[in-house]
Parts: C-alpha cells; sequence; structure tokens
C-alpha cells in the first residue's frame, strides 16, 4: 500500500480514506507534514513517511498535537505547503494555538486534517471537530467518499492559500478507514523552498511579523476571508444535489452520512420523492446554494454525525430566509428522527425516512431475526475486549493491583489513554478508577496527592504509555513533584506508541522517516525533575512487586518505569522468549484452593481451563512465550524453558 | 465492468473474526483482487485498541456500478467468511438472512469469560448444526490447524480467502491472488501463501 507518489495520474486502485488523503496533498506538492498518532488519523503520516525520501519531504511525529500543528505552520510561514494531522482530542490541545494561528494568517497552504470517532469505535469520547471551524472562524471542508477525500485534501491547499488562512478538513473512522476505488490525478512537482520573509512592514500579511495583533482589526482581516472562503464554495463541485427538481422531502447532508443516506433512499426505493443535497464545505455555510434548494420543498431532514451541527446552522438560515422561501417542516436530531449520540448507518437513515414518508421497511425478516437472536445467544459468548497474549501491561497491572492489596489502604489507579485503559476492565484487574484525556492520570494522580489534609489516606498511582510521557505527562510530573504531592508514577513503557502502531516518539532513536534521532531516556528525565526513580522488567514479577511497593510506601513523588516491548511490536513478531507447559499432576485444579488464579483472575488468553482433564492448559497457538502465568501459579505447575 | 461474475450488485461480504487474527489482510486482499477487475469495492473495518481480543467485522461492498457505504444494511449480508466458528453466528444475528451463506475456520479463540468460567462455549457440532439452520450453505474448515501445518496460524487468513474462491461466488482467479502476494511476499513465505491458498480452495471442493 506504500508509496503512493508512484501511481500514474488516471490509475484506479483501492486505496484507504487516510491514503487518499495523502495522494491528495501529494498531489498539492505538500513539503512538511507533522502529527501525533490517534486513530483514526495514523496511517496518513506513516504513509506520507513512506514517500518523504523521494518526494524531499520532511515528515514527523510530534510530541503531542499542538507541537505538530506549530511545526507545520513554521512550514506555512516560510512559504511552503504543509499539513498537520491529529484525531479530534489531539484538535483540542493544538486548539489553544489554533486560536492565534487562525488570528495571523498563514502564507504557504496548510491544511489541519482532524479525525472524529463517531460511536468512539476506537476512543473514549465522541468529540467533534465541526464546531471548531465555526469557533475558529476557519473554513471545513468534509469528503463524502474516498475518491473525494484526495480531491478535497489537494484543492484544500489551494483554498488555504487563497484566503491565507488555515483549512480544516474533516474526516471519521468510517472514512478514514474504510476503502474504496480511487483516481489518481497529478502529483505537482513544486519547488519546495523555504524563506521566511519577516523585516517589511510588520502588518503586512505576507512579509511582516506573523501575529494576531492588532487583534480588531486581524479580526475583521480574518472574517473577509472566511466571507471570500463562503463565495467560492457557493460554486463548489463538493456540493452535489441528486434527486427530483421539487422534492417531497429533502435530505441535507455531509461527509460519509451521505453514503447512508443515498444507500436508504435505495433500500426504500424513493429515488422519485427525496433529494440529497450533500455538502462537502460545510462551514462557512454556501447559503445561496443551501436557500435555493430549501425553497424547492417544504419537508427538510438533516443527515450527520454525531451533534446537530449542520442542522442548527440550516434552521438558522431557513429562519432568516422564510419571508423568502417560506415556513421549512424540519426534521432530524432535535426532532428525535436521528439519534444524537453515536454513529450513523444506513438501517438508522433508513428509520427516519420510513417514518417520515410512511414507507414500510424490514431489513431483518422477524422470524429470521428472533432466532438468529436465540442461537446467537447460546452460540456466541459475548467477547470483551482484553490485553493480547503476552502483553506486558496485563503483567504490569497484576503487580500494581496485588502491590495496593498488600496495602491494604485501598489503593487505586488514574489512567488515562493507550491499550492500558483496558484496565478498567476485569483484563487489567479492574485496578483503573479514573480514565480521561491524555495525561490526565498524573494530573488528577497530583490533585490526589494532596488531598491528605482532607483525611485521605488512600495510595494514588498513575499511569501513563511511554509516548504519553512525552506528549503530556512532564507538566503534571513538574506540577506534582513541585508540590511534593504523594503519588507514584507507572510509566508503561513499551517501546513505542504501540496502540496505533509502533509510531516512534522522542524516547527511542529514530524519527517518522526511520532517520536517527536522538533519544530522551525517560528515567533521567524524570530524576532531573526530583523524582525517586526505579526501573524494572515487568515480566520479572517479584522484583516490579518489591520495587513498587518501596516506592509507593515513601512520602513525594515514585516514578516506577516498567519496560518490555509489546507483544505486537515488529521486534517480537513469531519469536517466544519462553517455551510454556503446565504440569497436569502438579496441577490440582479446583481442588487447589487458587481458585483457578490462573485462568479465572490472569485470564491471558494463551492459558486456557482444559475441561476434560480439569486442569490448566497452554494453547499453543495463542501463547506468544512471555513466561508470566509461571510465576503467578501459587504450586509451581506452569513450566518455562528456553526454546531450542 | 458489466457486472460478470457477481451474483448480486452490490455484493455484501462480511469477513468476521476476533482482533489480532488477520481480518485487515484478509479483507485487503479479497478487495485488492476485486479491485484489480474493475469492480467498485468499498470495504469499511475498524481497528484499534479496543478491537484487541474483541469481535472484529470488515464490511466488502463489491459492484459493478457505483461506490456504496461501508457499512451493509442489517440482514443484508450475501456470505460470511468468519476465522471463528462463534463470531460467524454473532454476525449472523444481525445480518444474517434466510439465503446467506458462511465459510468458517472451525478453531475456536476463546472469550476471556470462557477462560474465567463465567460464560461457556458451545461445541463444534452444536455450531455447525446452528450455522447450517441459518444459512442456504456453509462450508467448515480448520483453517488454523492446516495453516500451522504451512507454518504459520496467521496463514489462516490465505486459506479463508481461498475457501471463499474455491466457493465461485466471486471472480477470484488464483491469478489475482498470486499477482497480489508476489508485490508482498517473496522467497518461502510467498511459497507458504500460494500453499495456503490453494490448500483453501481445495477444503471447499472437496
Amino acid at each position: 500500500m506504500s508509496h503512493l507518489h508512484k501511481e500514474k495520474p488516471g490509475t484506479r486502485r483501492l486505496c484507504m480514506g487516510n491514503e487518499a488523503i495523502v495522494r491528495g496533498a501529494l498531489e498539492a506538492g505538500v513539503a512538511v507534514a507533522a502529527g501525533y498518532p490517534g486513530t483514526p488519523s495514523s496511517e496518513i503520516i506513516e504513509t506520507l513517511s513512506e514517500s518523504a525520501e523521494s518526494q524531499g519531504l520532511y515528515v514527523e511525529w510530534s510530541v503531542n498535537e499542538k507541537v505538530a500543528l506549530e511545526v507545520a505552520s513554521a512550514a506555512s510561514f516560510a512559504g511552503l505547503r504543509s499539513l498537520a494531522v491529529m484525531k479530534q482530542p489531539g484538535l483540542n490541545v493544538a486548539s489553544d494555538y489554533l486560536l492565534h494561528l487562525s488570528g495571523s494568517g498563514t502564507r504557504g497552504g496548510i491544511v489541519l486534517v482532524s479525525a472524529d470517532d463517531p460511536g468512539a469505535l476506537s476512543s473514549v469520547n465522541e468529540g467533534e471537530t465541526r464546531p471548531y471551524a465555526k469557533l475558529m472562524e476557519v473554513p471545513l471542508l468534509e469528503p463524502g467518499d474516498v475518491q473525494e477525500a484526495r480531491e478535497m485534501t489537494a484543492w484544500a491547499f489551494e483554498l488555504s492559500e487563497s484566503i491565507r488562512n488555515v483549512v480544516l478538513l474533516r474526516t471519521v473512522t468510517r472514512l478514514s478507514h474504510a476503502s474504496g476505488t480511487v483516481v489518481m490525478g497529478n502529483v505537482q512537482e513544486t519547488e519546495k523552498r523555504a524563506r521566511f520573509t519577516h523585516d517589511g512592514f510588520i502588518i503586512d500579511p505576507m512579509e511582516g511579523v506573523v501575529m494576531s495583533p492588532p487583534v480588531e482589526w486581524k479580526h475583521g482581516q480574518q472574517q473577509e476571508k472566511l466571507e471570500k472562503a463562503r463565495a467560492l464554495f457557493e460554486t463548489s463541485p463538493f456540493n452535489t444535489y441528486e434527486g427530483p427538481d421539487n422534492p417531497e422531502l429533502l435530505i441535507i447532508t455531509s461527509s460519509v452520512c451521505a453514503l447512508y443516506s443515498r444507500e436508504a433512499v435505495s433500500l426504500l426505493k424513493a429515488q422519485e420523492r427525496v433529494g440529497i443535497l450533500k455538502l462537502g464545505t460545510t462551514w462557512p455555510l454556501p447559503e445561496v446554494l443551501v436557500k435555493k434548494h430549501l425553497a424547492s420543498t417544504e419537508k427538510v431532514l438533516v443527515v450527520e454525525e454525531v451533534l446537530p451541527f449542520l442542522e442548527g446552522e440550516i434552521k438558522i438560515l431557513a429562519a432568516e430566509s422564510a419571508g423568502e422561501i417560506g415556513v421549512k417542516h424540519f426534521f432530524g436530531k432535535k426532532e428525535g428522527n436521528l439519534a444524537s449520540t453515536g454513529e450513523m448507518n444506513p438501517d438508522r437513515v433508513v428509520g427516519a425516512l420510513s417514518a417520515i414518508l410512511e414507507i414500510p421497511y424490514e431489513g431483518l425478516e422477524a422470524a429470521y431475526a428472533q432466532r438468529a437472536t436465540e442461537v446467537s445467544f447460546m452460540g456466541s459468548p459475548n467477547r470483551e475486549a482484553t490485553f493480547c497474549p503476552g502483553c506486558p501491561h496485563r503483567a504490569s497491572f497484576w503487580s500494581i493491583n496485588t502491590v495496593l492489596s498488600m496495602d491494604n489502604r485501598n489503593g487505586f489507579v488514574c489512567g488515562d489513554i493507550g491499550c492500558y485503559s483496558m484496565a478498567v476492565l476485569p483484563a487489567g484487574f479492574s485496578t483503573l478508577k479514573t480514565l480521561h484525556a491524555m495525561g490526565s492520570g498524573t494530573g488528577v494522580a497530583s490533585g490526589f496527592g494532596k488531598l491528605s489534609p482532607f483525611g485521605m489516606d488512600q495510595p494514588v498511582v498513575s499511569v501513563c504509555g511511554d509516548s504519553t510521557f512525552f506528549h503530556s505527562i512532564l507538566p503534571p510530573l513538574a506540577n506534582a513533584i513541585h508540590h511534593r504531592a504523594n503519588l507514584t508514577l507507572v510509566v508503561l513503557d513499551n517501546s513505542g506508541t504501540a496502540m496505533t502502531g509502533f509510531q516512534p516518539h522522542p524516547g527511542l532513536g529514530v524519527d517518522a522517516m526511520g532517520s536517527p534521532a536522538h533519544s530522551i531516556d525517560i528515567p533521567t528525565v524524570c530524576k532531573a525533575l526530583g523524582a525517586r526513580v526505579s526501573v524494572t522488567d515487568p515480566f520479572e514479577v517479584a522484583t516490579t512487586r518489591e520495587t513498587l511497593f518501596d516506592l509507593m510506601e515513601q512520602e513525594g513523588v515514585g516514578v516506577l518505569v516498567l519496560k518490555q516491548a509489546c507483544a505486537l511490536s515488529p521486534e517480537k513478531k513469531r519469536t517466544k522468549a519462553w517455551e510454556m507447559s503446565v504440569d497436569e499432576s502438579t496441577c490440582l485444579g479446583e481442588t487447589c484452593g487458587c481458585n483457578r488464579l490462573c485462568t479465572r483472575i490472569f485470564a491471558c488468553p494463551g492459558l486456557v481451563w482444559d475441561k476434560e482433564k480439569g486442569t490448566a492448559r497452554i494453547d499453543e497457538v495463542v501463547c506468544t512465550g512471555c513466561g508470566v502465568c509461571a510465576d503467578i501459579c501459587p504450586v509451581g505447575a506452569i513450566g518455562k524453558v528456553a526454546p531450542v | 465492468m458489466d457486472g460478470r461474475g457477481l451474483p448480486h450488485d452490490p455484493y455484501n461480504l462480511i469477513v468476521a473474526g476476533v482482533g489480532g487474527q488477520g481480518n485487515v489482510m484478509t479483507s485487503r486482499t479479497i478487495g485488492s483482487m476485486l479491485a484489480a477487475q474493475g469492480f467498485f469495492v468499498t470495504i469499511g473495518e475498524t481497528f484499534g485498541a479496543s478491537q484487541r481480543g474483541g469481535s472484529v467485522m470488515s464490511h466488502l461492498r463489491i459492484s459493478a456500478r457505483c461506490s456504496w457505504s461501508p457499512q451493509i444494511p442489517l440482514g443484508k449480508a450475501h456470505m460470511v467468511v468468519s476465522m471463528e466458528p462463534s463470531e460467524a453466528i454473532r454476525v449472523l444475528k444481525d445480518f444474517g438472512n434466510r439465503q446467506v451463506k458462511v465459510i468458517t475456520n472451525t478453531r475456536p479463540f476463546l472469550p476471556v469469560g470462557v477462560i474465567s468460567g463465567q460464560l461457556s462455549y458451545p461445541s463444534d457440532e452444536e455450531i455447525r448444526g446452528w450455522i447450517l439452520e441459518m444459512t442456504e450453505g456453509a462450508w467448515f474448515l480448520n483453517a488454523t490447524e492446516e495453516a500451522v501445518k504451512i507454518g504459520a496460524p496467521v496463514l489462516g487468513n490465505v486459506i479463508m480467502a481461498g475457501a471463499l474462491a474455491g466457493t465461485g461466488e466471486l471472480p477470484l482467479a488464483r491469478e489475482l491472488f498470486e499477482g497480489a502476494a508476489e508485490k508482498r511476499f517473496d522467497g518461502e513465505t510467498l511459497a507458504q501463501n500460494l500453499t495456503a491458498f490453494d490448500v483453501g480452495v481445495a477444503a471447499v471442493s472437496g
């Protein structure tokens, strides 16, 4: 799937949405790209990095999203085209800078791609990008399919240059991670020469100081830029209409919801009754175009994910124009036709349409559905998400949980975003008790760590990943140390940004393009800040337990770095550190008194319960040979030997 | 493209399994083989931490006419290819119908709830019975066992793709697979992939 720049114009290829965005950026002659990993956006920077050398690009995994946007904007200030990429929660991180950037204006074309995850398929929230366009007063583009993702990304750079401001491009999981047929366009050969001109007249947008003051004047300029974008949007080919001239019902939609809408109309065979206005340019609204379509009908249904953003804006426009186009009957989220939580799909749109148009529809045949539900109840036991076989996090949380139990003061763990978020589940022995934004576990723990004057005597542990450490742990850690808070930070260092696919971070000696990079040592940083620091291997269960207990029993901030590579990391692929086996004569099963600790509590998928024999058994296909379960068994029935 | 070779348009294929089994690879392989023939292919999938160890599904929409949405409507699957037997049953609950067909690996991947003893996992006979009851036709093969014989459990994905080709439901000629595999692999790995594909074809043609 790599080397997208090599595809000739006109070639048709199956591309992921994120790859189509990359191709669009390459076609536009992007020179610099920066981002922070986050599902569903990560493949954009990854794929661009594969073309970096041959296309003369600079691509980086920045330390966090705010820095990514700052890095990308520097390229714009120097006249280059640049891309900043993040998932929506990262846009929250970058938003402080975005407010200043949109006020200062930009030079070379700069596009900020923000990926939403409606339905939280790989997230812990359904954060929205679209309101930021309104809040920051910048244009917003939303591709409706994979092909459009390519075309729209390429055009976004032109738009940015024509209004001299940053352009937001919003994608969603069902677009970024969908694959579809894409026809390639031309890759522009642009001269990539950087020069920052700063010594002209101070407020000259192309030669002066890049800044948002004088605020009121610049703010006016910014709004003029937005009006210029609106004028361009009125005739944009990304806004399309299909359906009769005067539809009984007008659907107004954007993004992948356009595909669901089209499918729903087709399932109901309602093409003669329903028109679909698909908007690709959703902020500022192309008002003339939308008004023209509103005038063609009485009834309007807005289909969008997740909150009623378009619905609200279109209603304002309809109210302003009621004298001209008449009063409209709106259907959508506010009216309860569609949910304002979770993602859309064809069936949700069908549900709304069949009720409004009074067309009966049966997707799942009732008798079949009833029997299938019974069969599924018996035949497909619930599959709770868990750590992978051989995951260091299972071992780490085993030790953390054991130490907190030994301490016996009802201690708990504060956490944040990563695979380790699953420690709220039995997978991590339900050890994690707060779960919020990147780095928040340590900030929250810093607060808990100051509550002893109020009688709180519970020990507080926070966890973070190695990539998160650099992203957003340094400020809360400094805060906790400076204020003498009592907490133990456990850094679950698995040598990469593992959840999103092993992207490098400042702790590693390599960058996004595979070039050597300066690696920053986490224990050294923590020591320099003034924490007590230890490092152990989480697979060494006894040592880890003792070290953590020792750190936790002392005042102030302790840091334990648990270092062991992710079970899925490329370096571990298909290799086993240990050959594991269960000695059936030693394993006492249900009569042991251990209450089947290994399979009932530790519950690694590589270790299963053999019903017939009444003992534990290693599943050779699933087991990765980490060796940890040998240390769990109280009677030593699980053995490990070095593989031959 | 005139739609030749597609029994339905769009043809709705679901590739199911457990996170980490290699679903994405299977759906991409099948999708690329069809896209190479000029079909409009849309693949909808999800991946990330929340999929680890959990149920996963890819939706493939194959059409000679246009691109379809990345989610198959409820009850509208034509074929389910599952890397894990209980997952095939789970998919039928939402996307099945009387005419649907299933190809499934018979090797269970036990949920942690089953390992811990809170839930029970159905027997092989029960699974076969239910799948046959809920479909127009089904193929059962122990793709994991065959894959281990060839060299690695992950080749089970290629065996399943081969089995789909072997049913003749979709135009998935061996040459197309060779073309796709040669771009990604060489040497022993390439040979293993081709063997796995053939094992899959043979498993459903017997």
